[in-house]
């Protein structure tokens, strides 16, 4: 057998230098996978297709780190609609300001020197 | 069932390495063995007896085989299985099952970290995560500030309910000879110290001090004519739920329903036969927890169950004697020094801190992120 010409982290990132936030979707357990994996853990099935999430997510956790040095920041846990749940954080709001179940927005940080790009999330629009 | 058999081992020896700030340039090396020394002398054994070596540590990547070396045993059985900080409780059930096959008949398990005197990032180095690293979480402190925040939204606890916790560990720890902290603490304390990881301050969060030490384990018929009594292993229970928070299937509950449940059947005991408990608390909000997830609280309750000071040396439930990772000794991986001070309270040694008529021990290993849960329960001859 040939070897795989991508790897799992390889394609997702090629999604969000596209934009987009990639995952994969388990037909034969019918579940969203995420992290990205060779193989689905509840089927064991290398049957993994990958999809692009609409964006949108609910915050599920929510704590401000607090550096020795530099300003405090959000790190959160995100849900997805599309039913995974990631790690990520909430900007364009003072980060004790972020609660649990505000709805959120994707968008994609860029690429920075040797550091890919990777996703991040905003307050969306019309929510309290 | 995991095959293992109530009673059939037993902890003969159990003791510190130096703890605290040891002197420059000991190893971690050094201070296992220097465990393992104190640990052999607890018991009347001597290094040559040792056929077994449990450890683990986060310094020392091939530690069983540093170990061997360092020893001088070339045929010992080895095992340097490392989940964290519930390693040693893993290496329990592992030496219970290894002296039943007869691979060994005495068997040490240990521990040594100089985090503290090197630093802590030179200690445990991470493992870069394409999918957290980027977001530079405070690890492991983020982690579980953020299953905190999840147990505050569904339940309602408060972060002086979490300092109630801190509290507690330190009115043991002040009744510990060797902790490293001395002076009394407030929950206005805790709240107004330094902020880590909200809702964490640097008084939800474990020491970083060095430290060490070992335990010394035989067979059930072995262990009977040695100096001290024998602390029997009545149950062992194990689950891995997650590695990384991110992956963690529900942020309020914990493996530890699992490894207690299995525990318990083992130990043929319940939660309300417990004399004594040590619990992993690398946080507070890891002692609330625990608490709920192996039986001592309905779900959801833990922070009112802490609350009154009802796990302190004036509680109704001991918890954390000798002043807990919070207060006493926290080296990087703490596990090992749960099962020493149980080994400590089920034979009578603990002095202000002894709790009256401990027969019975739950010891809590916590590893990860709240990600490796190890129960053991112990028994002095009276529960066999």
């Amino acid at each position: 057998m040939a070897n795989a010409a991508n790897s799992p982290l390889g394609v997702y990132l090629e999604h969000l230098e596209k934009g987009e936030l990639g995952y994969q979707f388990s037909p034969d357990a019918n579940v969203a996978v995420f992290y990205p994996r060779v193989i689905c853990p509840l089927t064991g099935s290398d049957n993994l297709q990958w999809r692009i999430s609409k964006g949108m997510g609910t915050v599920h956790a929510t704590t401000v780190v607090y550096p020795q040095k530099g300003d405090p920041y959000n790190v959160a846990l995100i849900d997805i609609d599309e039913g995974f749940r990631m790690m990520s954080r909430v900007e364009d709001i003072a980060p004790l300001d972020v609660r649990i179940g505000m709805r959120v927005k994707f968008r994609v940080h860029a690429a920075e020197g040797d550091e890919p790009p990777y996703p991040v999330f905003a307050p969306a629009a019309g929510t309290p | 069932m995991n095959g293992l058999t109530r009673g059939s081992a037993a902890i003969v020896g159990a003791a510190e390495s130096d703890i605290g700030a040891v002197a420059a340039n000991m190893s971690p090396l050094d201070l296992m063995a220097q465990g393992i020394h104190r640990a052999l002398a607890d018991c009347g054994l001597k290094l040559r007896d040792v056929d077994g070596i449990f450890c683990a540590a986060t310094q020392a990547r091939t530690s069983a085989m540093s170990m061997c070396e360092y020893l001088r045993l070339p045929s010992a059985y080895t095992d340097s299985t490392i989940v964290g900080g519930s390693s040693f409780e893993v290496h329990v059930a592992h030496a219970q099952a290894a002296l039943a096959a007869g691979l060994c008949s005495v068997a040490v398990i240990a521990y040594g970290s100089t985090q503290r005197t090197v630093g802590r990032r030179q200690a445990s180095a991470r493992e870069y995560n394409p999918y957290e690293t980027p977001f530079r979480p405070f690890l492991p402190s983020t982690a579980y500030a953020l299953a905190a925040s999840r147990h505050m939204h569904e339940f309602g606890t408060t972060r002086e309910q979490l300092a109630e916790v801190a509290v507690a560990a330190r009115e043991w720890a002040l009744l510990n000879p060797v902790a490293w902290e001395k002076k009394p603490l407030t929950v206005a304390e805790v709240l107004s110290a330094r902020p880590i990881s909200y809702p964490f301050t640097v008084r939800d969060c474990c020491l970083i001090t060095d430290g060490g030490g070992a335990i010394v384990m035989m067979s059930a018929e072995r262990a009977r004519g040695l100096a001290k009594p024998p602390v029997y292993v009545l149950g062992c229970g194990q689950t891995i739920t997650h590695a990384s928070i991110s992956s963690m299937p529900d942020l309020t509950m914990t493996g530890a329903r699992e490894s207690g449940a299995a525990a318990y059947r083992m130990a043929r005991l319940r939660e309300t036969d417990i004399d004594v408990l040590a619990l992993y608390d690398a946080f507070t909000i890891n002692t609330i927890l625990f608490l709920e997830d192996l039986g001592f609280c309905p779900k959801g309750e833990g922070g009112r169950f802490v609350s009154g000071g009802r796990i302190g040396p004036k509680g109704s439930l001991p918890v954390n004697t000798n002043g807990g990772g919070l207060s006493y000794c926290h080296p990087g991986m703490y596990g090992l020094f749960l099962l020493i001070e149980a080994v400590r309270q089920l034979r009578g040694e603990c002095g202000a801190r002894q709790v009256a008529q401990a027969e019975t021990a739950l010891v809590h290993g916590n590893g990860g992120v709240l990600s490796a849960q190890a129960t053991v329960i112990l028994g002095t001859q009276a529960t066999l």
